[in-house]
């Protein structure tokens, strides 16, 4: 039998990156500012977060200017993606697993 | 980080932050009952003044008469009516929405909500613009299912953007409406219906399912 907490995604176990990555999946590219407001951290805490996903290849970064500000812009990869829905996919099966 | 994290527990927060970042959830029904409320203020408003013109021009009683109506001043005074209850109509809408998203704690103009102001205005912009051309022509009983259609498929395309219940007030207002493009002479009753009850039977609803236990 297969274990079926081994498909759980490591990465995911940080709300903060769940919560990242649920937000990407559903909106093409969303501001650093943007992700703060939503998910309520500091900045210091969701960089360290933001980081980590982007060394997995999990999201792309992208750095902009909106006037002499910088916009520094996020979105999701192929790969994060598809790790995404794994690790949705393994939820899934350990509640079935439960009931 | 918990990684006790349980798996039910986790697909609520992936659910709660996949809706929270695409749709604007804090719309209040209050809003609906409020803006069905000024339009029927509106078409009342209307209604009076009509009938004012109609004795007055030996016209009296029907609605099929008002559109020959064409003096400039009437309709001048009719487009400002339709104006002041738009503006009433959207003042208070906003409020009891920026009320509920002060409450649920949710920024009142983030980008779920540029989303969907932009989503709803567009339609209805080009609706507005075709609809005073419509008057420009004289075909003055397009003006009625015109408000109808373009603010119904205004609202469907809305519906993708908020709460998904608003696509069905949108399917209620396309179907007033393109009933009331045959129906040429019921156009203030068509009107009030799809404006103003539509609006507080969905208001009311919406109020019943998601605020009632908060307040």
């Amino acid at each position: 039998m297969r274990n079926p907490i081994g498909n759980l995604n490591k990465i995911f176990d940080s709300r903060i990156r769940l919560g990242v990555m649920s937000i990407l999946m559903v909106n093409e590219e969303v501001s650093f500012n943007d992700l703060k407001q939503m998910m309520e951290v500091t900045d210091g805490n969701l960089a360290s977060h933001l980081i980590n996903l982007e060394e997995n290849g999990f999201i792309k970064v992208h750095k902009g200017f909106i006037g002499r500000k910088t916009n520094t812009t996020y979105s999701i990869t192929k790969a994060g993606e598809k790790a995404f829905r794994e690790h949705i996919e393994a939820l899934e099966n350990m509640i079935r697993g439960v009931k | 980080m918990d990684s006790q994290h349980q798996p039910l527990e986790a697909l609520q927060d992936i659910r709660r932050m996949m809706e929270r970042s695409s749709r604007f959830i804090s719309l209040s029904g209050w809003s609906g009952i409020s803006a069905g409320i000024c339009a029927l203020a509106g078409a009342w408003a209307v209604h009076l003044r009509l009938n004012r013109n109609l004795s007055d021009t030996g016209l009296r009683g029907g609605y099929e008469y008002y559109t020959r109506i064409t003096g400039i001043l009437l309709i001048r005074e009719l487009v400002w009516i339709g104006a002041i209850t738009f503006v009433a109509a959207l003042v208070s809408a906003f409020l009891f929405t920026y009320r509920r998203s002060q409450r649920n704690g949710v920024p009142i103009w983030d980008r779920t909500v540029q989303r969907l102001t932009w989503n709803t205005f567009m339609p209805m912009l080009v609706g507005g613009l075709v609809i005073l051309r419509a008057m420009q022509l004289g075909y003055f009983e397009l003006v009625a299912p015109g408000c109808l259609i373009f603010y119904g498929l205004a609202l469907v395309n809305a519906s993708k953007y908020t709460l998904g219940e608003v696509r069905y007030l949108g399917y209620g207002q396309l179907i007033l409406g393109i009933f009331n493009l045959w129906i040429t002479h019921g156009g203030l009753y068509f009107w009030a219906a799809g404006f103003g009850i539509l609006h507080i039977v969905y208001g009311t609803l919406m109020w019943w399912k998601y605020e009632r236990k908060l307040s």
